[in-house]
């Protein structure tokens, strides 16, 4: 492998690594604060890649139909957490993850009822449509760049949000002892609905972010809940900083796996997986 | 909040059971060919779903991969199958399930280590590795799966007790292989090892704390699960001659679970009655009528999925399987003295 196509790979992996990471920061914090294991995770990262893909073509624009979707998919989180999730946070994991098991069936069918099964994709905006050339025949598109400067953007806000603010104190306080936190008047019902709210918001973010690379498909959302089932489990439940860390070590693996060893790329982030289980049961960064 | 399980039947559970095993050994005389190999679908999940109640009911794991050993068995049978004739039933059934109670032992090393959320995710990760190796594989039947030709050949050294290809003979065998795994399961329930595992569901550390090494307990019992869930993959390559990566995808986990959860968990009966239940209740779902332009057999997930979703929300476990339920009208006795 030359030096250029070594940078596309790195570039591709930190970018994969990057999405990964958005889906798996609402999924941790998710499990970590609420406790709650959700099977359906993946269900928003394709709403969000099927509200990218109707929205521009209402509105004639990506920029705003991701501003739009943020918006709807955030306000479905809050929904959805006051209809179903608040009351499972209390229960056995078995019937949380029937309850969101039966939640990708409902889903999935209503995908294909309100927008059809076939394969859809995702023009680029024009502004971001052009590459950058590395050597005579590689080029490196912007898009993907603008892809992972969006994710980082994003990842750092998250930081901030929960280590710099009066909100992310609470929601830190929340996840230590819930009980403690309540007993000293915090809301924690609000903090769970937002935080439910924004996990959903993140990983709808990135089907819409991901919808002009990977294009719009049926039961897109599974296989990328298993990789984020995989950043989790590496990282530790309920860290961020292990979800991010995980996500990009997991980016490099399979982006760098697919490359050098095609025979098995599919099984090398599980092999990762086992390794890190031997050693770290419970996660690299557990909490 | 952990709930005791209902290990010993109710005398009127008892004679249900009974009376059902009379019904299904005189089916095949009632029913036309289409439902007398719909039962032998059933019975083939019940077995699956078993082998998954000794996890999930008995010791209180919840594998979200059990599918994996279940699929796995199936692509043995699919590649010791010749292209032109049947292979031998004699060695081959033994050999599928070994081969799932390996992959069980490898795989059940890393999970058994973990606990509650981490074994859920960890169960399916490994579960989806498993799916793609197949998937991604031309060699292993990629995604499009394999043929089994033939059905396994029964003679013994010119002998025929039994011919699998007939539809009667492979109801027979199968219930007689539901039967098998029910009684081993139950007298395992009861045994000092059964008393075992429910005591790790129970409380995992007094359990290590009264001298258990629970690691050796769990990765048996996963190790036995997976075995299972391989002669029920077996059979159902069998019965159908054809096997793909969809059978050891996550669905097909799930709906297991949903079996076990619905007949009632750890007392193997309710899995075998989970399944009956399940496989009809998606029989009907993916049956229903074309209504004006709408057809609502298409949409099975969004009924199934519905069906879930309420039941979870609206009956808490524990009175939700329909064993306990039903043994709730006649007075359950005292549990044995261990």
């Amino acid at each position: 492998m030359d030096i250029a196509n070594f940078f596309i790979q790195l570039l591709n992996s930190v970018q994969y690594g990057l999405l990964l990471f958005m889906l798996a920061a609402g999924l941790t914090l998710i499990f970590g604060i609420m406790g709650v294991v959700n099977l359906a995770h993946g269900s928003f990262y394709m709403l969000g890649a099927y509200l990218a893909w109707s929205l521009s073509a209402q509105l004639g624009s990506l920029t705003l139909a991701i501003l739009v979707g943020a918006a709807l998919s955030v306000l479905f989180g809050l929904a959805l957490e006051w209809l179903l999730f608040r009351h499972f946070y209390e229960r056995d994991h078995l019937d949380q993850v029937l309850l969101t098991f039966g939640l990708i069936y409902i889903f999935e069918e209503l995908r294909s009822i309100l927008w059809g099964d076939d394969v859809h994709g995702v023009p680029i905006p024009e502004l971001l449509g052009a590459s950058i050339p590395l050597t005579d025949n590689l080029s490196y598109p912007v898009y993907r760049l603008f892809m992972s400067g969006i994710c980082l953007a994003l990842a750092a806000g998250l930081y901030f949000l929960i280590s710099k603010t009066r909100l992310g104190m609470k929601i830190r306080a929340g996840a230590f002892n819930r009980d403690m936190a309540e007993a000293l008047g915090v809301n924690i019902k609000l903090i769970h609905a937002v935080v439910f709210a924004l996990g959903v918001g993140l990983a709808a973010v990135a089907g819409m972010i991901a919808a002009p690379v990977a294009s719009v498909y049926p039961n897109m959302g599974s296989q990328v809940l298993i990789m984020c089932f995989v950043v989790v489990v590496i990282g530790g439940i309920g860290s961020v900083r292990g979800a991010l860390i995980a996500a990009l070590l997991v980016g490099l693996v399979d982006t760098f796996g697919k490359v050098l060893l095609p025979q098995v790329a599919g099984m090398l982030v599980y092999v990762l997986m086992a390794v890190v289980l031997l050693y770290k049961p419970e996660g690299l960064f557990k909490q | 909040m952990i709930r005791s399980n209902l290990e010993i039947l109710p005398r009127g559970v008892q004679v249900a059971l009974a009376l059902s095993l009379v019904a299904l050994l005189a089916f095949p005389f009632a029913g036309t060919d289409f439902y007398t190999e719909m039962v032998t679908r059933m019975m083939i999940m019940a077995i699956f779903a078993m082998s998954l109640d000794l996890l999930q009911g008995v010791t209180g794991l919840v594998s979200l991969g059990h599918a994996a050993y279940f699929g796995l068995a199936g692509y043995a049978l699919a590649f010791l199958t010749p292209q032109g004739e049947p292979v031998s039933l004699w060695w081959t059934l033994p050999v599928a399930v070994l081969a799932s109670g390996l992959a069980a032992l490898v795989i059940g090393f890393f999970v058994v280590r973990t606990h509650g959320i981490y074994f859920i995710m960890v169960t399916m990760a490994f579960a989806q590795m498993v799916f793609f190796l197949f998937f991604d594989n031309k060699a292993l039947g990629g995604s499009d799966g394999l043929y089994i030709n033939f059905r396994p050949d029964a003679s013994l050294f010119g002998w025929v007790p039994f011919d699998l290809d007939g539809k009667r003979t492979l109801y027979y065998f199968t219930l007689a292989a539901m039967l098998g795994v029910y009684v081993f399961l139950r007298r395992l329930l009861l045994s000092p090892f059964g008393r075992a595992l429910a005591g790790i569901r129970v409380n995992e550390h007094r359990m290590r704390a009264m001298g258990f090494a629970t690691f050796g307990y769990k990765l048996t019992a996963f190790t036995l699960a997976g075995s299972l869930a391989g002669l029920a993959g077996y059979l159902w390559g069998t019965q159908t001659g054809y096997i793909n990566p969809e059978l050891m995808g996550f669905q097909m986990s799930a709906h297991t679970i949903m079996m076990v959860v619905l007949g009632g968990m750890g007392n193997i009966a309710g899995a075998i009655v989970g399944a009956f239940a399940f496989e009809y209740l998606l029989h009907v779902f993916k049956d229903l009528p074309q209504v004006g332009s709408v057809n609502l057999g298409k949409h099975w997930q969004l009924w199934m999925g519905l069906f879930i979703v309420r039941l979870v929300t609206f009956a808490p476990r524990g009175q939700l399987g329909l064993v306990e339920r039903f043994g709730r009208s006649s007075k359950p006795q005292e549990a044995p003295h261990e």
